[in-house]
């Protein structure tokens, strides 16, 4: 019986996070193309509800409500089965986020190597759309897509081995709980100014490099040649309609929002307060976490909307000339900093 | 094994939930929406032409490549991870045992990087 209760309490508290999740997405998406109006001077979204605000949700009644297609040519089975997949695997990177102290719905020691391997999964969906429709876009865009994603999740892994060096610890808690306790401002003798604690600072070019990493795994312009409409219509999702788009295009948001919070978490000291003194320490640690989430996504919208597409082989000579020669001598320089200076968290 | 299984069961029901919440929106459609299907419109979009061609056809040997470049570097990462997470405790001989095979990984990147194996053009 007792199981039983616990059972049901964890699967509350799932629902909790993927409604607010997904509410707090749609907004996202809103504000994505509110702000890439406002840079375009145009006015967005604003017909659907006072300021446009049920925008997305008209799109997903909209979507529910199209005619589902499914291409003769393609393998029928594989072809719902990627939505499906990208979708899942997106939210279910998730579930050992900690949006606060202690509010992670799986707190394991090995948070961040799940959500590496998680987002490492996400290319399949991928590939299996981009293979399932038989067709020539998606299968470009597939291909196109694939290398990207991988090209790119190997700086973000040598970004994340710097922060844990940091750290000494998997846990997603323990990364916040490091960057709230020691760090620069403890080293300057200020310890109330946290925000000089958060690794943005001293690992200020890895923030960047994960930062632009996160565009690209993200499939985020300026780096969005597998939706390249101009040469391949949108890549490997020409062929998707109705909702099995809409996961996808759920799917890649959710993605962003796990990137986001990533960035928050490892660079920006997930719940905590910038000044640990009575007002700011009065806000709940959920504010802090979305303000910052919803910060590092303002910086998101703003890059798509300022920044010119990439050409793909300038794309991978970024990646791998570029950021991964840099991330690999920062995993090296950051080891022995911390190994000359005896800064290393032991156990 | 309790433990584990305290840790790893609200994962499960997660991924559950998940799914059944894609599962639902994928199939909606389905059951509500209106549908029609005809030969033109299930055919493969080409830009207004008739397909032509078989859509599985050879690919530029670098996306291979590429594959096989993130294979080993991302093991590598994956190798580096509880190098990271011990770092406190190992001292100089566990600094220097990964500086040799960082070492020997370099070499073989800038082996490839001079062989082209990095060129898109």
């Amino acid at each position: 019986m007792e199981w039983l209760t616990t059972v049901a309490i964890i699967l509350g508290k799932s629902l909790l996070l993927l409604v607010a999740l997904l509410v707090f997405i749609a907004y996202i998406l809103y504000a994505d193309r509110k702000i890439w109006a406002a840079v375009q001077l145009r006015r967005g979204p604003n017909v659907v509800g006072p300021w446009g605000l049920l925008q997305s949700f008209a799109d997903l009644l909209k979507f529910v409500l199209k005619e589902p297609v499914i291409p003769a040519g393609a393998n029928k089975g594989l072809f719902l089965l990627a939505p499906l997949v990208t979708c899942v695997l997106a939210l279910a990177s998730w579930a050992v986020i900690p949006v606060a102290d202690g509010w992670a719905i799986a707190d394991i020691n090995v948070g961040i190597l799940y959500i590496l391997a998680i987002s490492s999964l996400g290319v399949y969906g991928i590939l299996m759309g981009g293979w399932a429709s038989n067709s020539k876009y998606p299968f470009l865009g597939a291909l196109r897509s694939a290398a990207q994603m991988v090209s790119y999740e190997v700086s973000i892994g040598f970004v994340i081995i710097t922060v844990l060096l940091c750290v000494g610890s998997l846990n997603l808690t323990e990364i916040v709980r490091a960057q709230e306790t020691r760090g620069l401002a403890t080293l300057l003798g200020v310890p109330w100014l946290t925000v000089l604690n958060w690794y943005w600072l001293p690992l200020f070019p890895m923030f960047v490099i994960f930062f632009i990493s996160a565009l690209a795994e993200t499939n985020r312009p300026p780096f969005d040649l597998p939706e390249a409409e101009s040469e391949l219509v949108a890549g490997f999702m020409v062929e998707y309609s109705s909702t099995p788009y809409l996961l996808f295009m759920l799917g890649e948001y959710v993605a962003i929002m796990t990137m986001c919070s990533l960035t928050t978490i490892l660079f920006l000291g997930g719940w905590t307060a910038p000044v640990a003194l009575p007002p700011f320490t009065w806000i709940p640690g959920v504010v802090w976490f979305v303000v910052k989430v919803c910060f590092v996504f303002f910086m998101f919208a703003m890059v798509k909307a300022m920044v010119p597409r990439y050409r793909y082989d300038q794309l991978m000579r970024l990646g791998w000339k570029v950021f991964l020669p840099i991330s690999l001598a920062a995993v090296i320089v950051v080891a022995a900093v911390l190994q000359v200076t005896g800064w290393a968290p032991a156990s | 094994m309790q433990s584990l299984l305290a840790d790893y069961l609200p994962l499960v029901i997660f991924i559950g939930v998940s799914l059944v919440i894609g599962l639902a929106l994928l199939v909606s459609p389905f059951i509500v929406a209106y549908s029609r299907p005809d030969a033109e419109k299930l055919s493969a979009y080409e830009c207004g032409f008739n397909a032509f061609d078989d859509a599985r056809m050879k690919f530029d040997v670098r996306f291979y490549l590429v594959a096989i470049l993130f294979i080993i570097f991302d093991l590598e990462v994956a190798f580096l991870f509880p190098w990271a997470v011990a770092f406190g405790d190992l001292g100089w001989f566990g600094f220097w045992s990964m500086m040799l095979f960082l070492g020997v990984l370099t070499v073989g990147f800038i082996y490839e990087w001079r062989k082209g194996a990095l060129e898109w053009d």
